[in-house]
């Protein structure tokens, strides 16, 4: 049954199921308190109602653009209508959170802070879902996807360098630690990045001799199934003791950086985690290439280099690719636990957060982190997609 | 010319090909027909060292197909699959320009072999040449898997069950293309096949195997006439005599005089005449070539070739 069908069959305004689930959280949303004040960046906040939170014109806007954001979510509409409004709401919403911010500090008062709420959060994930499910439906290709990402990334650059977000408490906890943050920046990226592509180069020749020698193969992949299940924390922990060693006891190891705590565990770690995805990622897509394309190949006097080259590894890469997806996203998250052994990175942030229980200390690590996971999973998905165009699916 | 001689493969416990002999002579179609388990598929791909044999070997032209390294033997052997095995990232171009490729053609002769094959099997090159194989229809995938096979001008065609994913009018169409193309080029095929009407059609000589053993190597007529043994007798089936007529030319039965109807082409198989005898209820047929009248063609003599030989 096509869309069209769908609604002339039906009476002209139709309930949306998902739509009516939006709406209940953006309900709930809109009645909980939509900023927290706190008199200084410790205790306990209290929260601020949509219509005390912000001046009068400003909190009627806002429920206006709440109201009319679950009207349309509830009502079934192209796609394209439900995208544009959503987006629009949210555009509001992030706005009049930083309006907010403004309005409740006291003039000249550098200890008060003002936090998103709950309710903020509420409106930001329902509308966020509404944007997804019609992205879903819309199915754009690929570059589309990556330029809306650019655009939202934009939008948001402009709302940080426009200052309107300047009276958040994440960016006053921001602006006392403007260096450290761009440092921790660098080695977050560093870490997460760098851990995947040692382990890209490391993994796929792995996967392929874990192909070509069934033996190794199961005695590979049981190894890195074991490392995979050690918690995160342990495997950490558990890395001190042998590379403190490795420092101690093995010429030049110190000198060029290896040491029981900082950034090395943390990349071996990762390093460690990232394996199976990749080296089980490389052994399935080379398994799934069509047998035919490979007897072919053999049978035209392709030498076993040729083949692996030409047909071989060029069919498994959008599988491949996948994994190193996975492994991106995996790593850009466990980057914050490399903190807790010297290794720095944005968990830095959280774990001081933590200690201090300043959550916005917390939220000043962790919001960057979910940033740079999503954005890294659009944009290789965007390019898993555009590699297996063609062909590929038969 | 292929010579194979007495060539076993083991694995195991079991011989898959149990010492087989034969011998293809240069620009003939050798159709190698059985059952699935027979060792037809084996004894093809021994033949450009796919599977390396146990023991026996096999001559090219009188030369050991083991005096050079298997990937340097197969390029100058075509190969062509069930399935096509097209590489599926590969433009039609690309796959057609897989083995001039490996074999170091320049850019301009690949090029000018790519399209002189696709114009060969029908298909526009400025038209197909960029496509994709997922963008192709099952008898095109088809042709550019037997072009592809025989883009450098191999004298030998190796193919493993070439038409067995296509539906039955566009497998007689294909059938009919592979015979043109295989007397343009005085091309020595062996081609693996279950289906014994295939077999009849395209074959110059038939090799019938089961459970690794040569039966019975002979021409199609020989074979339906005489087969050596039950089994082979079990696989040509029931209509033998059909399968007789469908051998034959009405062009070699005409006889003059005159008769009533519609007139079928001299070209026609004796088959399609019996039928055409049947359907319409008519004891002769006027034969045409060209359009011309040159005879008739009756029942009688129609049904005097479908008896059994004496």
């Amino acid at each position: 049954m096509t869309l069209a069908t769908a609604t002339s069959a039906r009476p002209a305004l139709a309930f949306d199921k998902l739509g009516v689930l939006i709406a209940l959280v953006a309900v709930a949303g809109a009645f909980l308190p939509f900023s927290i004040f706190r008199a200084n960046r410790i205790v306990l906040g209290e929260g601020r109602m949509l219509i005390d939170a912000l001046d009068g014109p400003s909190a009627w806007l806002t429920i206006a653009a709440i109201a009319v954001g679950i009207l349309v979510a509830l009502i079934r509409l192209a796609p394209a209508v439900k995208l544009a409004i959503a987006l629009a709401v949210l555009a509001v919403a992030f706005v009049m959170i930083g309006r907010s911010a403004t309005y409740l500090t006291p003039a000249d008062n550098t200890f008060a802070r003002v936090s998103p709420g709950a309710g903020f959060w509420l409106l930001t994930f329902a509308f966020a879902l509404m944007v997804a499910d019609a992205l879903t439906r819309l199915r754009f290709r690929p570059w589309p996807r990556i330029a809306m990402l650019a655009a939202v990334g934009a939008a948001l650059w402009l709302l940080l360098w426009s200052g309107a977000w300047n009276d958040l408490s994440i960016l006053k906890e921001y602006a006392n630690r403007a260096s450290a943050f761009w440092n921790e920046a660098r080695t977050h990226l560093l870490l997460a990045f760098g851990s995947v592509a040692v382990a890209t180069v490391a993994g796929v020749p792995l996967g392929i001799l874990c192909y070509r020698v069934r033996p190794v193969r199961a005695a590979v992949l049981n190894v890195l199934n074991i490392v995979q299940t050690i918690p995160s924390i342990a495997l950490f922990g558990l890395l001190i003791a042998p590379l403190a060693w490795v420092a101690a006891n093995v010429p030049g190891a110190s000198t060029i950086g290896i040491s029981g705590i900082g950034t090395t565990p943390a990349m071996v770690a990762l390093f460690a985690y990232s394996l199976l995805p990749i080296v089980a990622n490389t052994v399935v897509g080379l398994e799934n290439v069509p047998e035919a394309a490979n007897d072919a190949a053999r049978g035209m006097g392709m030498t076993g280099g040729q083949r692996l080259m030409s047909v071989e590894l060029p069919l498994a890469f959008p599988v491949i690719l996948t994994g190193i997806r996975i492994v991106l996203v995996q790593n850009i998250g466990l980057a914050t636990i490399a903190a807790l052994i010297g290794g720095g990175g944005f968990g830095v942030f959280v774990f001081q957060g933590i200690g201090q229980t300043a959550m916005d200390l917390v939220l000043l690590g962790a919001v960057p982190t979910v940033a740079l996971a999503f954005a890294a999973a659009v944009v290789l998905d965007a390019i898993v997609e555009m590699v297996s165009v063609g062909g590929r699916t038969q | 010319m292929i010579e194979i001689q007495d060539l076993t493969k083991v694995y195991g416990e079991t011989a898959v090909v149990d010492s087989v002999s034969l011998t293809v002579p240069a620009g003939q179609i050798c159709v190698v027909v059985g059952t699935s388990g027979s060792g037809k598929t084996t004894l093809m791909r021994m033949i450009n060292r796919l599977v390396e044999p146990t023991s026996g070997q096999v001559l090219i032209d009188g030369q050991d197909t083991r005096a050079e390294p298997p990937h340097m033997l197969r390029r100058r052997i075509g190969y062509a699959i069930q399935g096509h095995g097209l590489f599926p990232h590969r433009t039609v171009a690309e796959n057609i320009g897989t083995v001039p490729k490996l074999l170091g053609w320049d850019k301009a002769r690949t090029d000018a072999r790519i399209d002189e094959l696709l114009t060969l099997f029908q298909l526009d090159p400025a038209e197909y040449r960029d496509r994709l194989p997922s963008e192709l229809s099952g008898g095109q995938q088809q042709r550019v898997g037997v072009a592809r096979a025989l883009a450098a001008g191999p004298n030998i065609l190796l193919m493993d069950e070439p038409f067995g994913a296509l539906d039955p009018v566009i497998r007689a169409k294909a059938q009919d293309d592979l015979l043109a193309i295989q007397r343009r080029f005085e091309t020595t095929v062996v081609l693996v096949t279950h289906d014994m009407e295939e077999a009849i059609h395209l074959g110059n000589k038939i090799a019938v195997m089961d459970a690794g053993k040569l039966l019975q190597y002979a021409t199609p007529e020989e074979i339906i006439a005489n087969p050596a043994t039950e089994f082979v007798a079990e696989l040509i089936g029931g209509d033998r005599s059909f399968r007789l007529l469908s051998l034959s030319k009405v062009v070699a039965f005409v006889e003059p005089g005159e008769a009533q109807g519609e007139p079928i082409d001299s070209g026609a198989n004796l088959r399609e005449a019996y039928a055409e005898c049947l359907w319409s209820g008519r004891e002769a047929l006027p034969v045409t070539r060209d359009g011309e009248h040159i005879g008739r063609i009756t029942l009688t003599e129609l049904a005097r070739h479908a008896a059994r030989p004496q």
